[in-house]
């Protein structure tokens, strides 16, 4: 079963070509990886994908839904899910808090509801409530939840933001770069964390990785793009020996 | 003893205000001031909505303030009075006591409705460009009124006090404190069940960080239409209780001079804090009142003094806390967040 | 009809060239901090202030013998007014607006003390000089030209023309000169500016400098143009001012020079064919259409947020 496709997407910006005819498809439980240099395009793809963009062409089917004109909250609302590659966590708010607004799609009470805290609010409020401390339970880092995500070790803080993008139950979860920044003894873990993910909660997962040891140790299938296109696909050690991404990763004066 | 200590302490507030009222211990003056600083918690704790907690530099307030104060005084005029502009009373005089609070919340309704005139800008721009649109459209509703003859234009509107006389012919009672009063409660409690919910934590996301927070499942569009929605229409409560209480309103109570005083109110209070907007809507009240016998040199004092406070304290009174934040002790008697 | 066009156009334009001053004043200060200066209104009235007090101690009002002839003192009174008028936008960066910077103050602290600022600037000045208003003196004889049978006054063409010349200067001084530069390149990146060679503080200052200075000029043209001075005139005026100024894309002088005018224009209509009282209503409805429609402003790029 396709879980994602990518039918010839295009992004132009004011000229700039950041995505060209990209041709992709995800299935589902699978765990890929997305790789390319610097400006390759990585993350207008996943841009595209959560919808923060309209693509200028193509389009992006999920679960055969085509997401062609829908708002971000509804597309995170269908089941794509992501991180960030510079973290973006609510600063000013408890770690619990982050994990609890990440489920604004799934509240199920209105705004009477609301202001006259009938039971169905309170009840729906302790549920999210509860979902979310079981969750930072499981992550073990249930001893933050009244913290400021400020005052977190880095790793911290992207493992607290791969728990909200996973606490609102998505279906494919999207990560950019979650090894950036990280120590190596971190990034070991980081490993083990998202494969343990990935075992545990029935999901897809799309990776943008720049340390070849993170994509390579996870990834089944990998996808690499320069300057927006598709240049190879592949298994991890098909990947590893094309001249294709060889070229585009050294420049080609290195050959 | 937590769920029932700040219900009575309101009950017991509220009678001894009525009783010394209505035994004239405190003459009509000092009652003046009460309301006044009623009617500034409402103003502060709203507008602190949108400015504290959704991060936005909404300059218009007192455009909302004046869309309550005039559709709730013309209703309360033409149902229960004798006027000059509308004629006998529509319904009868008695029922003004009943009819007062509806009255209200039809004015804070409308003023929601006109707070779309922010809200819908809002959802492309924000910052400095949604200023402009709030001062822009602080202009267009006092230009509005101006322009409607039947309501006075530029000479303002009155008759507000015969609606208050009509409910005294129901009951001898100081009945704007108490409709002062109870609807500020009601005020403090809508805001803080709101910023309270998760619902209303995606406020505060907006705030820290907007893509984020679209990007998680927020609507960020539809949470900024109610939330301008609610600000806008508490701030045309206050205007219905302030047009009420002063038994006349004008075009030019309503400019930019009044937004800036809830500027002042919510920023000296602390951006986001409820209890610092109270806080502040108290001090502010008296200060302009314990200042007034200096007449002119008060209109200097008061900025100046609010100048030195924000360099001494240049995140307000509160800064981003609740009162329970700073005195945990307090969180015995209730439950704030 | 033609002639009645031809008078709207260049009331448009006289007042197009106040808002235009005033807008460039409030741009160049947005620009370099991000802080709306709410005073800067209130500069223009302390401007228009000054430039009484020094044209009427140079007629010989306080006791100094009048030696100069009138277009003399309105060439001394001008870069007098400009300068002590600079001394005053600097002061309140200094007193006021620097020392909540260093404490790191949420910018909107700064912008609410500039809102006090203003009050104080308003009521100081009643304090101080009492409730009677001041008349202008008149500098420079009227003339008017006729034409067909429009007449234009030489006050108007030369409000016109100082504002056009004023934002020549401005463009040059921003584009060409190593302080100017400097000034772009703040509103671009505050880091790099110190790399330059130039200290944050004194672009700041000079910013404070080159906008205040316009306010000053924008406060003799409106004196000279309408010569009764009160305390409050510099409030409306300079709301009006920001609006254009955002209109036209803030932190863009281009953007505030055009803005200015735009409001002229559409205010000068709207008074030839409603009656004057719809003219803020109508005026800023069209404001807030454009800004809806452009929600940057005419000049202004929208800013690209990258995740
Ligand atoms: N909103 C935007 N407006 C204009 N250009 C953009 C925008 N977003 C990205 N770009 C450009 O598109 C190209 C691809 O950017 P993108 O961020 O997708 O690269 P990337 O592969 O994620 O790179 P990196 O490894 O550095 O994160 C870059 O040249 C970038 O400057
Ligand atoms: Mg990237």
């Amino acid at each position: 079963m396709t879980l994602l496709e990518i039918k010839d997407l295009t992004q132009l910006f004011s000229g700039l070509c950041a995505v060209s005819e990209l041709n992709l498809s995800l299935g589902e439980s699978e765990l890929i990886g997305l790789i390319g240099p610097n400006g390759a395009g990585k993350t207008t793809v996943f841009n595209l994908a959560s919808g923060f963009y309209q693509p200028t062409h193509g389009e992006i089917i999920f679960q055969g839904r085509n997401l062609a004109g829908l708002k971000p909250h509804q597309v995170s609302a269908l089941g794509i899910a992501r991180t960030f590659q510079n973290i973006r966590l609510w600063k000013e708010m408890s770690v619990l808090d982050n994990i609890l607004v990440a489920q604004h799609f799934q509240l199920g009470y209105g705004l009477g509801g609301l202001f006259f805290r009938t039971p169905r609010y309170l009840k729906r409020e302790r549920d999210i409530r509860h979902k979310a401390l079981e969750l930072l339970e499981i992550f073990k880092i249930d001893k933050f939840a009244d913290e400021k995500p400020g005052n977190l070790p880095y790793g911290m803080q992207r493992k607290v933001e791969i728990v909200r993008a996973l606490s609102s139950g998505p279906k494919l979860l999207l990560l950019d770069e979650p090894a950036a920044g990280l120590q190596s003894t971190d990034v070991t873990e980081l490993i083990t964390l998202i494969q343990w993910v990935y075992d545990q909660f029935n999901l897809s997962i799309w990776m943008i990785e720049h340390q070849m040891k993170v994509v390579m140790s996870l990834c089944s299938r990998i996808a690499v793009i320069d300057f927006g296109r598709l240049i190879a696909s592949g298994t991890p050690s098909e990947i590893q020996n094309s001249p294709e991404v060889i070229k585009a990763y050294l420049g080609d004066d290195q050959l | 003893m937590k769920r029932f200590s700040v219900p009575i302490l309101l009950v017991v507030l509220l009678t001894t205000l009525m009783g010394l009222a209505w035994f004239e211990v405190i003459d009509l003056y000092i009652q003046t001031i009460v309301l006044f600083m009623g009617i500034n918690i409402i103003t502060s704790t709203s507008l602190n909505l949108v400015n504290g907690n959704m991060g936005e530099f909404s300059c218009g307030h007192a455009g909302f303030i004046a869309v309550g104060a005039y559709v709730s005084s013309i209703l309360s005029v033409a149902l229960f009075t004798k006027s000059r502009a509308f004629g006998a009373p529509l319904l009868p005089p008695e029922l003004a006591a009943y009819g007062f609070p509806l009255v209200l919340i039809i004015g804070g309704l409308a003023a929601a409705l006109t707070g779309l005139l922010v809200a819908l800008p809002s959802f492309r721009t924000r910052d400095d460009y949604l200023a402009i649109i709030t001062i822009a459209a602080n202009y267009i509703i006092i230009s509005t009124i101006i322009n409607i003859d039947t309501i006075g234009g530029a000479r303002g509107f009155m008759g507000m006090k015969r609606v208050i006389f009509a409910m005294e012919k129901c009951a001898e009672i100081p009945w704007m404190i108490l409709w002062v009063f109870i609807f500020m409660v009601i005020s403090v409690i809508i805001i803080r069940r709101y910023m309270s919910s998760t619902y209303g934590k995606g406020v505060e996301a907006i705030r820290q960080d907007e893509v984020a927070a679209e990007i998680m499942s927020v609507n960020t569009n539809r949470i900024k239409l109610v939330t301008f929605m609610i600000s806008s229409g508490l701030a045309g409560v206050a205007g219905g209780l302030y047009a009420h209480t002063v038994g006349y309103v004008n075009p030019k109570s309503f400019d930019l001079l009044k937004s800036t005083e809830a500027l002042v109110m919510v920023y000296l209070g602390g951006m986001g804090s409820i209890s610092g907007s109270i806080i502040a809507a108290v001090v502010f009240t008296l200060m302009l009142e314990l200042l007034r016998p200096l007449q002119i040199i008060k209109w200097v004092a008061i900025p100046l003094l609010l100048i030195i406070i924000m360099q001494f304290r240049p995140e307000g009174i509160m800064g981003h806390r609740e009162l329970s934040d700073i005195f945990p002790r307090l969180k015995k008697f209730y439950k704030f967040k | 009809m033609f002639d009645t066009l031809l008078q709207n156009i260049l009331n448009a334009l006289q007042w197009g060239s106040f808002y235009s001053l005033i807008a460039l004043g409030y741009t160049l200060v947005y620009g370099v901090l991000r802080l709306i200066n709410f005073a800067h209104g209130d500069i223009v009235m302390v401007g228009a202030y000054i430039a009484f007090f020094i044209s009427s101690l140079l007629l010989g009002q306080y006791g100094m013998p009048a030696f100069l002839p009138g277009w003399a003192v309105l060439a001394l009174t001008i870069p007098l007014t400009m300068a002590l008028t600079s001394v005053v936008g600097v002061t309140l960066e200094r007193i006021a607006y620097r020392p909540l910077r260093r404490k790191g103050a949420n910018r909107l602290y700064v912008v609410i003390t500039a809102l006090m600022a203003g009050l104080i600037l308003e009521n100081g000045n009643l304090l101080v000089l009492g409730a009677s208003r001041k008349k202008f003196p008149e500098l420079i004889e009227k003339v008017v030209y006729k034409f067909g049978s429009t007449y234009v006054t030489n006050l108007k063409i030369g409000v016109i023309l100082t504002a056009i010349l004023s934002f020549i200067g401005l463009h040059f001084i921003i584009t060409r000169t190593k302080v100017g530069m400097a000034m772009r390149a703040i509103s671009y990146d505050k880091f790099a500016v110190p790399l330059m060679g130039i200290p944050i503080d004194t672009v700041i200052v000079f910013t404070f400098v080159l906008g205040s200075s316009m306010a000053g000029l924008a406060g003799i043209l409106f004196a000279l143009s309408y010569p009764i001075l009160d305390p409050y005139m510099g409030m409306s005026i300079g709301w009006k001012a920001f609006i254009a100024a955002v209109v036209g894309g803030i932190g863009d002088i281009r953007g505030a020079f055009a803005g200015g005018f735009i409001l002229g224009i559409i205010e000068i209509s709207v008074v030839a064919v409603f009656p004057s009282s719809y003219r803020d209503l109508i005026a800023f409805s069209i404001l807030l259409l454009i800004l809806t429609i452009r929600p940057t402003g005419l000049f202004g790029v929208a800013q690209t947020t990258k995740i």
